[in-house]
């Protein structure tokens, strides 16, 4: 950016707010038509034509900020400083202007009585921003970026100064503001009570925190039911991952490689298919059922629905990603400490305890936090599973989707969940220092890795193997669910599941229809994942760039914002979206952008930590070399560092992809007629009973994501470093999903 | 086409000081730097020797102060706008790029077309003695050549100021020496300005026109190498210029810019350095004491003797304290326990502040 001439985005702006239409508009229309348009209709016109020919005053200080800039970006004369502080003020200006102007005037009229009372009663409305909006934001914003850079902020680089402005934007937008929705939407009035009194009813709830299932055989609230649910699950996730994470990296077990596979399953399972196999083991027509009703007579009933199968299920699920931790915290340990003990005569046993486990503890503590939080968001486990027992993220769903379509209580509940998972992060941060979320990419020095103890071994056996089995067993049960016809009573097998979610029927003239129920939501959901994709990695990338690179002020306060916004759960996500962009200024709901944003918001940190991670292998000196031999920040990027974390850029755009096609929890609430996620349609399915097709779907989305994962893994490759082979990238950057 | 003999730009650093926060990395200082010269920033680790470098090469903004190069104010100017260039301490040799793309690197970047910046780079590599390596990668070469690869993509621009950052600390201790040897070879025969960080002091007095040796973020002394080993201001530079005695004495009298300095039984007549009459210190330096029979000199006793080949090193405990003596006598060696006498050499003793 630093060969662009300052006036670019001045000129990006002017057009954005002279030229092109500034509404969102239903139809597309050529530029032609642009005039004829804006002479009829004032919501098909640019905001430069709406003020001069509409009568639409509020955009006159949106025009007065582009005169502002416009003298920064005369050609000749100013000094630099003044320039850049014309450009800066231009920029500022122009962004709040629209800001301003969007807030105040809504759909119908002024958006608060004070203002109609300020400025007298408005005759007329406007929609949410749509392209020339857009583009004169942005252009404001870059407009703004590149005065700071020419006042000498960010030592003067003005694609630091954009890439940092886009970043902090980016976080206002799509979290601080729908973050701010919730909390007012909290606050709200009901009925005759004002703000304060309606947010302490809503907040003291029996529903979200009672302790009658203390003293009686009631249910408590449903943030106790959360709370508890995540401690047992964190507790025994842990445990368990611990067990995989020994036997894999201190013992001889020779099926290593199958173990370590497990750790990719929770990136290509959707997050409901342990619930379904689990309920087609122990629900009512469940294998476990039929054979103890044939032997014993009794029935074991709905057992599995409740605190219990949630539990269970979400174990399995959250087990290899605890196990994926774990797995780094181990190999961290290194093997001299654990040589030095053993020559201080310390016996395997009393090395385990006395060093190699307190070593651990950190990350140990870390796992436990990071299941804990997955558990809090997960959506799709107790929503199968949960019957009665209700939490914090269903309960949110059932307030927003149920009869009663109570925001403020759901905006409640997000908060009290918010809560939580703010309370996790601060506990992980502090637990793990300033490593915060970069892998610990120590250098290994030199030794073995001592044998576990064999006490030790044997009980990490006893307690891993049997798991593993089980968890085989789960997703056998749950992909044959989709080859026979009805599950517990009719075994006959079957493709019918298949050819009703894939079928495809030739059509008279040699065409063919997709008839299946599935293709429609399948082609939403990879054409969006494949459109969120680039920008996610690409996004996450520059961030972890940005972070791990320069030095400006304000950059731990991005860094933190950007680790808030990753610790905010999907659920909360969702509700909080529907929320804010329902209406103008940015009326995106029902639309794809609303569920790309939800995307690449959601799934950033995964292009954050593989680049992080990538980023500290590359020696500082590499940028600092390319400075020095002349070579712009840009002409750095691209040659020296883009090249070099290749296997970083691959990763996340794959798990980008995959996991917003697994994602349910936030989506579930952005889904509209046109837009219907696979996931969505699945949880439908479920919901109704109707196992067959969802069994079929979930495999072939397992199967399709299995691909994707293979496809990087040969085409990431090695890097051609020559002989010195390439430091391994992370290819499974660890937590954060649902 | 190999690199010509240019004239070096002369650096002057004006006031240049570096805070980060409350920690102040380089105190405000002032140098100058002679064009055509090689100048070492020598001094412990955390000293401010490498701060120093890389306000120069641009890396770091200095807080205060002003930087000239070639009588340019450059201080504000980002790094590929000074007309310097950088050898890394880890040689940040670009991996991915072989051998001649990572030399011509620069050249591309500065605008010139890509066949014509192999030429040079290829006339580069030939300079530092890697010629036909270009198609290799970084990492099919061996330290010493990956080295020599860095000083090419470095020269190849054809610098006013080359800055090289303890280059040659990656090295074993023989292709060090070797490199050393060549980096001064190539500076005097390009007769470009070189601002070289160390913090070996052998290697600043075999490379270096002039030596700026720093403590704690300022500098403690700069001076010809042989300024800074004979004649040390004080007990800190003696003792970082190589093995030095630090001995108590007395300044007994002085006259025409002689003292007369008492040190136990010894007396000396040494540059008086603007000490006064009474209690100082001398640097001795360990070659500068010879070893005599009991009851000359200074009376000690050999508490450990080493042979190292070359020479002897002694440890000799006497009443002001131990002494340690390198003797090149190796054929007439004393044993530990014995006693001996000890007697100064005009050179190799020098009167410090202590």
């Amino acid at each position: 950016m630093r060969h662009v001439a300052p006036a670019w985005w001045w000129v990006a702006a002017a057009v954005g707010a002279t030229v092109l239409p500034w509404h969102m508009q239903q139809a597309g229309l050529g530029l032609g038509d642009l005039r004829a348009f804006a002479a009829a209709d004032p919501d098909a016109a640019s905001a430069a034509a709406q003020a001069v020919l509409h009568g639409r005053f509020w955009f006159w200080p949106v025009l007065a900020a582009l005169a502002v800039g416009a003298v920064g970006s005369l050609p000749p004369g100013l000094a630099r400083p003044r320039r850049g502080a014309l450009l800066f003020a231009g920029g500022v200006l122009g962004l709040l202007a629209v800001a301003a102007q969007g807030f105040a005037v809504g759909i119908a009229g002024w958006t608060t009585p004070r203002l109609a009372s300020l400025f007298g009663p408005l005759d007329d409305r406007q929609f949410g921003i749509g392209l020339g909006g857009c583009v004169a934001v942005l252009g404001f914003l870059f407009q703004a970026t590149d005065g700071l850079a020419l006042r000498g902020a960010f030592k003067g680089d003005r694609f630091t100064a954009g890439a940092v402005g886009l970043l902090a934007f980016s976080i206002l937008v799509f979290t601080v503001w729908p973050m701010a929705t919730i909390l007012a939407e909290a606050f709200a009035g009901r009925g005759d009570l004002g703000p304060l009194a309606a947010f302490a009813e809503r907040a003291a709830d029996r529903k979200v925190w009672g302790m009658e299932c203390v003293s009686s055989g009631r249910s408590c609230g449903v943030a106790w039911n959360s709370l508890a649910l995540a401690i047992a699950t964190a507790t025994l996730a842990t445990l368990l991952g611990l067990c995989f994470a020994l036997i894999v990296t201190r013992t001889g077990f020779r099926a290593k490689r199958a173990l370590r596979l497990l750790t990719v399953l929770p990136i290509i399972t959707p997050p409901f298919v342990i619930g379904l196999g689990l309920i087609l083991i122990f629900g009512r027509a469940g294998v476990v059922n039929q054979i103890v009703e044939a032997v014993t007579g009794s029935q074991l009933g709905r057992w599995i629905y409740g605190f219990q199968g949630v539990w269970l299920a979400q174990v399995f699920s959250f087990t290899p990603t605890a196990f994926l931790v774990l797995i780094g915290v181990v190999e961290g340990v290194s093997p001299t400490m654990e040589e030095a003990a053993h020559t201080l005569r310390a016996s395997r046993l009393r090395t385990f305890l006395t060093v190699s486990l307190p070593l651990m503890r950190p990350g140990i503590a870390n796992a436990w936090l990071v299941v804990f939080v997955e558990s809090l968001a997960d959506f799709g486990n107790p929503i199968v599973l949960g019957g009665s027992f209700g939490v914090l993220s269903t309960e949110i769903f059932f307030a927003v989707v149920g009869a009663q379509a109570d925001f403020g209580r759901a905006a409640m509940l997000a908060l009290v969940l918010l809560a939580f998972a703010l309370a996790a992060f601060f506990l992980q941060r502090a637990v793990l220092g300033r490593r915060s979320y970069v892998a610990v990419a120590g250098k290994g020095d030199g030794g073995l890795a001592t044998p576990l103890p064999r006490g030790i071994a044997r009980a990490a056996f006893a307690v891993a193997i049997p798991w593993a089995i089980l968890t085989i067993v789960v997703y056998a049960m749950a992909l044959a669910g989709a080859f026979v016809k009805v599950w517990g009573r009719d075994w006959t097998p079957t493709l019918d599941h298949f050819r009703r979610a894939f079928d495809v029927t030739p059509t008279a003239d040699g065409g063919f229809i997709l008839s299946g129920l599935a293709w429609n939501s399948l082609g939403t959901t990879v054409t969006l994942a494949a459109i969120a994709a680039p920008v996610t990695a690409a996004l996450g990338i520059l961030a972890s760039w940005i972070l791990s690179r320069q030095r400006f002020a304000g950059r731990f306060a991005l860094e933190f914002a950007l680790m808030l916004t990753f610790a905010v759960p999907g659920t909360v996500i969702g509700v909080s979206y529907i929320l804010t962009y329902n209406v103008p200024p940015l009326e995106i709901t029902g639309t794809g952008v609303i569920l790309v944003a939800c995307f690449v918001f959601r799934n950033m940190p995964v292009g954050v930590r593989s680049g992080m991670a990538a980023m500290s292998q590359l020696d500082r000196s590499l940028d600092e070399a390319s400075a020095t031999l002349r070579a712009s920040t840009t002409r750095t990027l691209a040659r020296v560092i883009l090249p070099l974390l290749k296997p970083a850029i691959l990763t996340a755009l794959v798990y980008s992809f995959v996991r917003a096609m697994t994602t349910v929890s936030a989506v579930i609430f952005l889904v509209s007629a046109q837009h219907e996620m696979a996931t969505v349609f699945i949880i439908n399915r479920v919901i109704n009973g109707d196992y067959g097709v969802s069994i079929a779907y979930s495999a072939a989305l397992i199967v399709l994501m299995v691909a994707a994962i293979g496809v990087i893994h040969l085409a990431v490759g090695r890097r051609r470093l020559g002989r010195r082979a390439a430091a391994p990238a992370p290819l499974v950057p660890a937590g954060g999903r649902v | 086409m190999t690199l010509q003999r240019r004239s070096g730009a002369e650096v002057r650093l004006e006031g240049i000081g570096k805070r980060y926060g409350a920690v102040t990395a380089v105190k405000p200082l002032d140098l100058v730097i002679e064009g055509g010269t090689l100048v070492t920033l020598l001094g412990p680790s955390g000293c401010g020797k490498t701060t120093l470098l890389r306000m120069i090469a641009g890396l770091e903004l200095p807080s205060e102060g002003r930087i000239f190069i070639g009588g340019r104010d450059v201080s504000r100017l980002p790094a590929g706008e000074r007309d310097v260039s950088l050898v890394f301490q880890s040689y940040a040799l670009f991996p991915h790029m072989t051998v001649g793309e990572n030399v011509a690197y620069g050249l591309v970047s500065s605008g010139m077309a890509r066949r014509a910046a192999a030429e040079r780079a290829a006339g580069a590599l030939e300079s530092v003695g890697l010629a036909g390596l270009g198609e290799r990668l970084p990492s099919e070469l061996s330290g010493g050549q990956q080295q020599r690869v860095a000083v090419a993509r470095a020269l190849v621009l054809e610098p006013a100021v080359l800055l090289f950052d303890e280059p040659l600390s990656n090295l074993d201790a023989r292709l060090r020496r070797r490199m050393r040897d060549e980096i001064r070879e190539l500076q005097q025969r390009l007769g470009v300005t070189v601002v070289y960080v160390t913090h070996d002091q052998s290697e600043a007095l075999a490379v270096s026109d002039r030596i700026v040796v720093m403590r704690n973020a300022e500098i403690a002394q700069a001076g010809a190498p042989d300024d800074l080993y004979e004649r040390p201001v004080d007990v800190f530079v003696a003792g970082f210029m190589g093995e030095a005695n630090v001995l108590p004495a007395r300044v007994a009298a002085i006259a025409g810019g002689e003292a007369s300095v008492a040190i136990g039984p010894l007396e000396l007549h040494l540059p008086y350095r603007g000490l006064a009459v009474g209690p100082a210190s001398v640097a001795v330096r360990p070659e500068a004491v010879r070893i005599g029979p009991p009851g000359t000199g200074l009376a000690g006793m050999v508490a450990r003797a080493t042979y190292m080949g070359a020479v002897m090193e002694y440890t000799i405990d006497t009443a002001l304290g131990a002494v340690f003596v390198v003797s090149g006598e190796v054929g007439r060696t004393h044993a530990a326990g014995e006693s001996v006498g000890l007697t100064l050499a005009g050179r190799g003793v020098v009167l410090v502040r202590p």
